[in-house]
């Protein structure tokens, strides 16, 4: 099986890349629809060509079918038919901006620029933004195969560039390399502030770089001795000329042999002295002899350590100096390779004594392409969108190391893709979080949980054949809806098994990162919105059952009626599409109904219970506002949330209504709120005035994920929720409140609510298939 | 070259370390007038003053004798190691019933074939281009017990100096397979040393004799509150040992009368001679003059050996009954501590261990302030900068703190110094000498110091270096770099076209610009961090090596603009043993 997202060349072959000409370099066949992709829309490129990989970067646009919801026009017509949807949904074709980059090698420089000649139909690109070492040598062949004028720009800037860029827009971008532990890597969460921060690329020098802003960074030093002398040295010494096979060498030397240790020199006394006798006190301090043959391999170690300690004691020397305690480490020295990454760590933890983190970046390989490209945006202001990675279109991190993955070592020549979308909307922090820097949505980390890893890999790949199933319901009209879905299939299921023997490809591996790729992989096949006919009926019978949901609440006292609201809340939840437990059931009985799924709760006292807690809250004052992340439609949000959104507006309180900017599963988009939220104020008085007196506010949420991130939420949520005082967040919902955020902590109180919709989860929580979660959160004082 | 000695003088030790017989075999062997022959089969420091070079040097013998080198020469004169040993008479009582067990192994090992021995003295003599091999003896050349430790690392004699004072010496039969190259080109004075080799008589067997020698002693340094002669500073590295000896110049005819052969011997063998063995070398021109140490005139000199030859010194010290003399022998380094079982199981000598980094400052800060010879100890390059008016000066330390002490040996460590007893060790590279010479004999089969320095003078270092212009076709000028700052040291030897262009000097150069540069911006960045702008560079990296302390003056100098000062001292290396002579002077009497 071939990884997801990289595409071995053919070794030889009929040429696809145009132009005739018998060098070896040509006999590629690029798939156009696998790699360069959009190049026909392609406006901007940029190049980084290094000194053995080519990284090219270019900005295009995708057409994608969009399902949009509208409100049927009602004005000719007033009356109720009963057996019409409630609004329309219509097929459009959207635009949207991604950015793609391609790293290949620099041998199939020539046949890709054919490639891209041939297929790129905008013209008005008159430049491309080039970087790299190697940006000198191939400009002619650029200018000459692309008739684009090469701009050359400086290597650090775009290093650093692209580094902002990563570390602001791709969540788990980075990660600490630990060696021993399964996976080796350990994701970070984006500090939400990610300056100042150290940048440590060992190039073929070592270059240290101090980063302020995104403007202002200050070369602080750096060090002759780095990637280029691991190689020239190594070379030398071993007559091994490939950088790789010295790094084979190393990783199967020992360093004891060559170095001449503390042990060496104080004999067994270093124990008693508190010195570690495995020290190296003096590089190749035992080959000071002529009449010993040293290994290659030996020697390599010994000077893979060497190179490694003294970068790190300089980083560490470095960020001393500077008070700086982020380091992060780039340059083909480091590029994937995880001996490196491991003597790098070690080194930098021994002289900082842990003070240090040594830190690494998934898509390390294209900083310097990403800030070329961006430095050739620039009027398009890249950096004022936020973007996010689109795993369907991007390779992951591959462990290239050769004792983990010997398959890995064959990968030269292959692509490797990263894809980027940009987003309409900024994203921000949640201004309610409690701590910005610490906050993780995930609650389980499925990179670490092997037991959980198993379990969801193979939930998901189960639940493809209905998901699959679905989506060619969904556009019936289609000629290519099967074979589509096929494709969907075939990647996702692709996808999966990556994740299987790679959890760590595209950072921390959760419940979340399952969905959202599949997400993103049926929006790769066109398939927008799988359960956009789903969530109209669903809505429409929801609509009908309002009044008459109300009119029973309202007829119950006080205190009868907060328990019913949060039950309604609660079995409203168990309508959830994503959930196998509850699509068996709603596949095979249609009739399955509000009071159906009551009965399915758990009676209480619940699986986590603070209902009491909140009760007594509700007899206080009331909240001055409320913001409410809403689940699924239909049931859901119509006759769970609006009743007890309702509720919060009798009681004075302000609500924030925040919805999924785009779909995802069954969940209610924003737009669909907004023509549940008109349908529902036309019925019902309070909601009506609360909508025009702007005290029920609808917004997005910037997201299209089943979870939710409070650390990327859109903006404009975020300012509402500032000039409001939101005083309360309600999280409804597996995928939002036990997925994620269960642990999350906020500076305002919070209820998090859901139906565990799945045994297995249940089971490892301590309840059982439908247990309650009703988790009330006061902050401390 | 600082090669002294040659063959002559290993020769000469060898033979007086033959034991009871020495006497007529040195003889003997003068008359055959094979040195190399005894040179080889000689206790001689193996080594040619540098450790590190040893092996080359060894390696030389080593094709020439074989496996079979050991003991031959010794066998020749009639003294094969462990038979000699077996005397009786050689050994003082309580010693000796120690060793005896011990020494036949090492003797067993060793003995040659006449053949051999005289093939091999043959080679050792010749043209130090030869060598070959694998051979080397390797097995030959450890003595017995160094083997755990160092395998593969012939031992030296390490005694050799004291060897040869001691007449009976060391067992020839474990040379050092890596002798000093070629031999001997300068004859070293055998003769005046022949009187003094002569076999002491065996101590009396009656009750402690020992303790009785100590007793003496203490009257021979004159005054009870001083410790016994010889006074000896040790300074056991990984690649060198440092010895420091104090020679009182101010010994009264009465005095004189009283002091027991074996001192006299000491003195006079140390003092007469600048090469011990094959590899013990004496730096006459660090020597101190008209000294007063506790309360006592005379001259401190300076003699080093490699660390591959302890185990053959400390042999020797067993054979001389050094513990007779003197229990007690002040000595820091690793090797303090890792050989310490050694010196008293098998010399019956107890070390007074001392901490490395004390002595290092103690033994600066005393060297310094007493100055060289009337001139300053301290010295820094006038216009680092600029080459035509670079220039070394005198530098005054009268008030050195704080500062920060590089300290280059194998391996380097850097200490901030806030005053005479405050200081921490801030950190250290293993990218030091040891790294140097290690890479130099990979990259270009030299064989010692001297010799990886001296083509390191003759070469290019920018053939194999990338450049910044190599790169940037100019300076890079977004982060002030100029063209010719080096972007990566063996940068160019990435390909293979320049792989094949460059000489072994262009590599030797290579290496020494590497290994100085990247401990001057270690430095740099410890100077910055601990806000200390004098930066003192030490130790034997700095010997004979020029090259080094020019690259580090400009690096303080340029990458500080002139904010940092590298300072240098002319006893580079031997601080830490004069650090560990000065705690001679401190122990309680009774120790």
């Amino acid at each position: 099986m071939s990884w997801p997202g990289t595409f071995k060349m053919a070794e030889c072959g009929a040429s696809g890349s145009g132009s005739s000409g018998d060098s070896l370099d040509k006999s590629i066949t690029l798939p156009p629809d696998e790699i360069f992709r959009n190049l026909e829309n392609a406006k901007r490129f940029a190049i980084d060509i290094g000194g053995s990989l080519t990284k090219l970067a270019y900005y295009s646009t995708v057409q994608h079918k969009v399902a949009k919801v509208r409100s049927f026009d009602y004005s000719g017509k007033d009356t109720e038919q009963d057996h019409e949807p409630p609004y329309e949904i219509s097929v459009q074709e959207e635009v949207t901006a991604r950015l793609h980059f391609v790293k290949f090698e620099n041998t199939y420089i020539e046949a890709c620029l054919d490639f891209i000649k041939d297929h790129l139909v905008n013209t008005e690109t008159k430049v491309i933004q080039a970087t790299g070492g190697g940006a000198y040598k191939f400009k002619d062949l650029i200018e000459e195969k692309l008739q684009l004028k090469v701009d050359k720009e400086d290597v650090m800037t775009c290093l650093i560039k692209g580094c902002n860029f990563v570390l602001k827009n791709i969540p788990h971008e980075a990660f600490v390399y630990q060696k021993d532990s399964d996976p080796e890597f350990r994701f970070q969460t984006n500090h939400p502030n990610i300056f100042p921060y150290l940048l440590v690329n060992i190039g073929s020098g070592v270059s240290i770089v101090k980063v302020e802003t995104e403007d202002r960074f200050e070369w602080i030093g750096g060090s002759s001795i780095g990637g280029g002398t691991f190689w020239g040295l190594g070379a030398l010494l071993t007559k091994t000329k490939k950088f790789d096979e010295l790094l084979q060498l190393a990783s199967r030397g020992q360093h004891t042999n060559v170095d001449m240790l503390v042990q060496d020199i104080y004999g067994g006394a270093h124990e008693t002295l508190g010195l570690s006798g495995n020290l190296i006190a003096s590089s190749f301090g035992k080959s000071a002899t002529a009449d010993q043959e040293f290994s290659k391999e030996d020697m390599a170690k010994s000077l893979l350590h060497m190179i490694s300690n003294d970068i790190g004691q300089l980083a560490c020397l470095y960020a001393r100096l500077h008070c700086l305690d982020r380091v992060y480490f780039g340059g083909f020295f480091i590029r994937g390779h995880p001996v490196t990454m491991r003597t790098i760590t070690y080194s930098i933890n021994f002289f900082s004594k842990g003070e240090v983190q040594a830190l690494f970046l998934r898509h390390e390989g294209y900083l310097g392409a990403i800030g070329a490209f961006l430095k050739g945006a620039e009027q398009d202001n890249p950096n004022q969108y936020s973007w996010g990675e689109n795993y369907a279109g991007s390779s992951g991190l591959m462990s290239s190391s050769p004792e983990l993955c010997p398959t890995q070592r064959a990968r030269s020549g292959t692509f490797d893709l990263l894809e980027m979308d940009r987003l309409e909307r900024p994203l921000v922090n949640l201004p309610l979080l409690l701590d910005p820097s610490s906050y993780v949505p995930d609650t389980v980390d499925l990179t670490d949980d092997a037991l959980a890893r198993k379990y969801w890999l193979t939930c998901f790949e189960e639940a493809l054949d209905g998901v699959v199933k679905r989506a060619v319901a969904s556009q019936p009209g289609s000629v290519d809806a099967a074979e589509r879905a096929e494709k969907f299939r075939q990647k996702y299921w692709n996808k999966l098994q990556t994740l299987r023997h790679q959890p760590f490809a595209y950072g921390t591996l959760t419940v979340r990162s399952l969905l959202d790729t599949r997400e993103h992989c049926l929006n790769e096949f066109n398939f927008p919105d799988p359960y956009s006919k789903v969530k109209q009926k669903d809505n429409g019978v929801a609509l009908k059952c309002f009044q008459r949901v109300v009119s029973a609440l309202d007829a119950l006292d006080w205190e009868e009626r907060q328990l019913a609201l949060v039950k309604g809340l609660l079995a409203g939840n168990v309508f959830d599409w994503g959930a196998k437990a509850v699509s068996d059931v709603l596949e095979s009985d249609p009739q399955f109904g509000f009071e159906e799924a009551k009965k399915k709760l758990q009676e209480r006292p619940w699986l986590v219970d603070s209902y009491s807690k909140w009760l007594q809250r509700l007899k206080g004052p009331p909240h001055k506002c409320a913001l409410i992340f809403a689940d699924n439609s239909g049931v859901d949000v119509i006759l769970g949330v609006f009743p007890f959104v309702r509720e919060l507006l009798s009681r004075g309180t302000e609500v924030i209504l925040a919805c999924n900017s785009g779909p995802a599963l069954n969940d209610v988009t924003y737009s669909e709120s907004l023509i549940v939220a008109e349908r529902i104020a036309a019925m019902d008085p309070v909601i009506h005035s609360a909508l025009r007196e702007e005290r029920l506010l609808l917004v997005q949420t910037g997201s299209s994920s089943p979870c939710l991130d409070l650390s990327r939420l859109d903006k404009g949520l975020a300012v509402l929720v500032r000039e409001r005082g939101a005083d309360l967040v309600v999280i409804e919902g597996m995928g939002r409140a036990v997925h994620t955020n269960y642990h999350a902590a906020l500076c305002c109180e919070s209820l998090k609510l859901a139906v565990i919709k799945n045994s297995w989860l249940a089971e490892r929580l301590g309840g059982q298939l439908f247990s309650v979660i009703f988790k009330y959160e006061v902050p401390a004082e | 070259m600082l090669k002294l000695g040659g063959g002559g003088q290993d020769w000469a030790c060898s033979v007086a370390g033959t034991g009871l017989g020495g006497e007529e075999a040195s003889f003997e062997v003068a008359r055959l007038g094979q040195r190399g022959k005894a040179g080889s089969g000689g206790p001689g420091w193996g080594c040619a003053g540098i450790p590190n070079s040893a092996p080359g040097a060894g390696m030389l013998q080593a094709g020439a004798g074989g496996p079979a080198l050991e003991g031959q020469g010794v066998e020749e004169v009639g003294t094969p190691e462990g038979g000699g040993e077996e005397r009786p008479a050689r050994h003082p009582p309580a010693p000796a019933l120690r060793l005896l067990n011990r020494k036949p192994q090492g003797g067993s090992g060793e003995i040659k074939t006449p053949e051999n021995d005289l093939q091999r003295g043959r080679l050792s003599r010749g043209p130090r281009a030869a060598p070959p091999a694998s051979g080397m003896g390797d097995h030959g050349g450890q003595p017995e017990r160094s083997a755990p430790h160092a395998p593969g690392t012939p031992a030296g004699v390490g005694a050799a100096a004291v060897n040869g004072l001691l007449h009976n010496g060391f067992h020839p039969s474990r040379l050092c397979s890596r002798g000093p190259l070629g031999g001997g080109d300068a004859a070293p004075p055998r003769l005046p040393l022949q009187p003094e080799l002569q076999p002491q008589p065996p101590p009396p067997q009656h009750d402690s004799p020992a303790k009785k020698c100590r007793l003496r002693r203490r009257m021979d340094s004159g005054r009870k509150n001083r410790p016994p002669f010889p006074w000896f500073g040790m300074d056991i590295g990984g690649t060198l040992v440092k010895l420091v000896y104090f020679e009182p110049k101010d010994i009264t005819a009465e005095e004189e009368q009283e002091e027991v052969e074996n001192l006299k011997s000491i003195r006079k063998y140390l003092t007469s001679n600048t090469a011990y063995g094959k590899t013990g070398i004496r730096d006459v021109h660090l020597e101190l003059k008209n000294l007063t140490m506790c309360g006592r005139k005379g001259n401190l000199h300076f003699i080093r050996f490699p660390s591959c030859a302890m185990h053959k010194f400390i042999q020797m010290g067993s054979e001389k009954n050094f513990s007779s003399l003197h229990t007690t022998l002040c000595a820091t380094g690793g090797g303090a501590f890792k050989f310490e079982e050694d010196f008293r199981t098998i010399a019956d000598l107890q070390l007074h261990k001392l901490d490395e980094l004390d002595c290092l400052i103690q033994g600066l800060l005393y060297v310094d302030s007493i100055g060289f010879n009337g001139k300053p100890e301290c010295y820094y390059f006038e216009n680092p900068t600029n080459p035509e008016l670079c220039q070394k000066k005198p530098y005054c330390l009268d008030n050195p703190y704080p500062m920060l002490l590089v300290n280059m040996g194998s391996g380097v460590s850097i200490l901030a110094v806030y005053s005479k007893d405050n200081y921490k060790r801030v950190t250290g590279t293993s990218l030091g000498g040891g790294t140097f010479l290690g890479l130099c004999c990979l990259l270009t089969g030299c064989e010692t110091f001297e010799e990886a320095l001296e083509m390191a003078a003759k070469g290019d270092s920018t053939n194999v270096d990338k450049l910044v212009k190599d790169i940037y076709g100019g300076d890079y000028e977004r982060f002030g770099l100029q063209g010719s700052a080096v972007a990566s040291s063996f940068g160019n030897m990435m390909s293979k076209e320049k792989r094949d262009s460059i000489s072994k000097e262009d590599l030797a150069r290579a290496t020494l610009v590497t290994i100085t540069n990247n401990i001057g911006s270690i430095a740099r960045m410890c100077a910055l961090n601990e806000n200390i702008d004098r930066v003192v560079f030490v130790g034997n990296f700095l010997r004979i090596n020029m090259v080094s302390m020019k690259l580090l003056a400009y690096a303080m100098d340029f990458w500080s603009k002139g904010q940092l000062k590298a300072l240098f001292l002319e006893h580079e290396g031997y601080f830490g043993a004069v650090g560990a002579l000065l705690e001679l002077f401190k122990m309680p009497d009774d120790q």
